[in-house]
């Protein structure tokens, strides 16, 4: 996009001189507080809205050069409340693009029930109406309508704004695994800086007027807000927030505090900790107990405080592991592998050690970028 | 003697069962002049309505219009339009049309007006001609609310339809009319139950119209 311009006929500018590079094959997301122009920057890019100044170009052409149907064909578009044909089955719902470009009736429903394995729905569904769906299926459907065709773009439009936190995270979990699988270059409009920074390749925040304020990698903005509008927008709990960013797979695991509910005397007073973590026969965490309360050989469940909520290193991030620190009674978080099985305790100093590293190593990483 | 009496009376009477006088001959008039009327309605109201609802114009008018027209008595229209232009069909025949054009107007604006508009955007979007949203995205949708429409205004045609009688024209009118002029109230009741009738079946038939073609998605069951 170039210093392309929104002004409205009553003189109300919506979008202000905005110049974007969108990459290939990557999610970029649009966000900013209501009324910053974001909607209108990307219904400018499939020509829902015109604009008044500035071209956009698709693979370096200008979108103005196409015929309006054939370039909105060859974009998916998923909008907030789905939008879906509540006349039209849910197969027929998908099928609808490729009906369009002259597919056969059973190519397009064969594609159809490809698609809702894609993303997740049930094909006893296929046959129903939109109203026997829930929020979040609907949604489901109008993400595999709008990929019905294959196109290489994806526009969506707050999309999982109006479903509950839980079917949210649910959705935007299924994006990711279909971006990973499909490659698509999608434009993701919303108001939720978190669901922009887990979704985001890059992030454009906007600011009211239809200004551009930060373009650039999630973790980059969380590092380093450009203004105090961005930094505002992107909330108190900025620094843990970004942990996201950083693996938890170098921190230093002990196993000294960990012991089978078996534990003898000799053991407990061995550990010489003053919280000890009990494990199961198959080495799943069952809780903290200190040493003088419990019972040596035959330690019993009821002696125990909860342990919280465990990280796999490698895998979670260091927000994970420092959540499952602070979440235990002795300040120690647990690991396990994927089994669920313990692999070692770490300290919210040491967490607070590789955090501190982690830190370092992002500045020296800049420094090189800059030299 | 009641009502019923009157009912029995005349429906029993083997007299009232053929020739051109006959029932079977004034139910088949009568149900030629409401279909035409309704069938002139819906041709001026259905594409004005159609048209007003997608693009959201014009609505302030098109209320004015058939709020005058709502306005104007059927009958006294009728007797006007005789004078000016003698007897014959079309006298009978505008009348009903001007009853009948509002609520299928109305209601087919308000219909297609009132539909949820994310499936609208979402058709635009995915590049759907402008046409082709109106006739597959917004009338399924607003089918029921136009059925609705066109039903009140076939029922008001079929009961105003008996002033056909007044120009000496036929339909079940021509009993009312008739009866009342011959003072024969057996007549008269038996004209008005006709009609009374004609209208309930005209309510059955929109019913199975909409269990056809309204969607299941759209019906919600």
């Amino acid at each position: 996009m170039e210093s392309v311009t929104k002004r409205y006929a009553d003189g109300t500018v919506a979008v202000d001189r905005l110049s974007l590079e969108i990459r290939d094959r990557s999610i970029t997301v649009l966000v900013g507080p209501s009324g910053c122009g974001k909607t209108t920057t990307l219904r400018m890019i499939n020509r829902m809205v015109e604009p008044s100044e500035g071209t956009i170009l698709l693979d370096g052409e200008d979108i103005q050069r196409r015929p309006v149907t054939t370039l909105r064909r060859s974009m998916g578009y998923v909008i907030q409340n789905a939008g879906l044909f509540q006349h039209r089955t849910i197969v027929d719902n998908i099928a609808t693009v490729p009906r369009m470009l002259g597919w056969s009736k059973q190519k397009a429903r064969a594609r159809a029930a490809e698609l809702m394995e894609r993303v997740g729905l049930d094909a006893a569904l296929a046959k129903r109406y939109p109203y026997q769906l829930s929020g979040g299926q609907q949604q489901r459907v109008g993400v595999a309508r709008a990929l019905a065709a294959d196109p290489p773009v994806l526009l969506m439009d707050e999309p999982f704004s109006a479903v509950d936190p839980v079917v949210r995270k649910g959705l935007q979990d299924e994006l990711l695994r279909i971006q990973d699988e499909l490659g698509k270059t999608i434009v993701f409009v919303t108001h939720d800086i978190d669901e922009a920074i887990k979704l985001g390749t890059m992030v454009a925040v906007m600011r009211e007027g239809g200004r551009l304020a930060q373009y650039a990698p999630p973790a980059e903005l969380l590092a380093g807000p450009a203004d105090a509008f961005v930094e505002d927008f992107l909330g108190a709990d900025r620094g843990i927030r970004r942990l996201s960013f950083f693996p938890s797979a170098s921190l230093d695991l002990t196993t000294g505090p960990v012991l089978p509910l078996d534990a003898t005397a000799e053991q407990i007073a061995a550990a010489g900790a003053p919280w000890l973590l009990v494990t199961d026969a198959e080495g799943r965490p069952l809780g903290w107990g200190e040493p003088r309360t419990l019972t040596a050989g035959a330690i019993r469940p009821g002696e125990l405080l909860p342990y919280g909520r465990p990280f796999v290193p490698g895998t979670d991030s260091l927000r994970a592991a420092l959540d499952s620190a602070v979440l235990s009674p002795a300040g120690h978080a647990v690991a396990v592998d994927d089994a669920g099985r313990v692999t070692g305790v770490v300290s919210q100093a040491a967490i607070g050690e590789a955090i501190r590293g982690a830190h370092a190593a992002d500045r020296a990483d800049e420094a090189k970028v800059a030299s | 003697m009641n009502v019923l009496n009157f009912v029995q009376a005349f429906f029993s009477d083997g007299a009232h069962w053929h020739g051109y006088d006959g029932i079977p001959q004034r139910l088949l008039e009568h149900v030629q002049y409401s279909l035409l009327a309704l069938a002139l309605a819906a041709a001026i109201g259905l594409p004005v309505g159609l048209l007003t609802g997608h693009t959201g114009r014009g609505g302030n008018a098109l209320a004015f219009i058939a709020t005058a027209a709502r306005a104007l008595p059927s009958f006294g229209l009728l007797v006007l339009i005789v004078i000016v232009l003698g007897f014959g069909l079309l006298p009978v025949m505008i009348p009903l049309v001007i009853l009948a054009v509002p609520p299928i107007l109305v209601t087919t604006y308000e219909a297609v007006r009132s539909v949820d508009p994310s499936p609208v955007d979402a058709a635009r979007g995915m590049g759907v001609r402008e046409s082709r949203i109106l006739f597959q995205v917004e009338l399924p949708v607003a089918l029921p609310l136009i059925l609705s429409g066109l039903r009140s205004a076939a029922i008001q045609i079929v009961s105003t339809a008996t002033i056909a009688a007044y120009v000496s024209l036929g339909g079940l009118g021509r009993y009312i009319v008739d009866g009342l002029y011959q003072r024969d109230y057996e007549k008269v009741v038996g004209g008005a139950t006709l009609v009374a009738v004609l209208a309930l079946v005209t309510l059955a038939v929109f019913w199975a119209a909409g269990r056809l073609a309204v969607s299941p998605g759209v019906r919600r069951r």
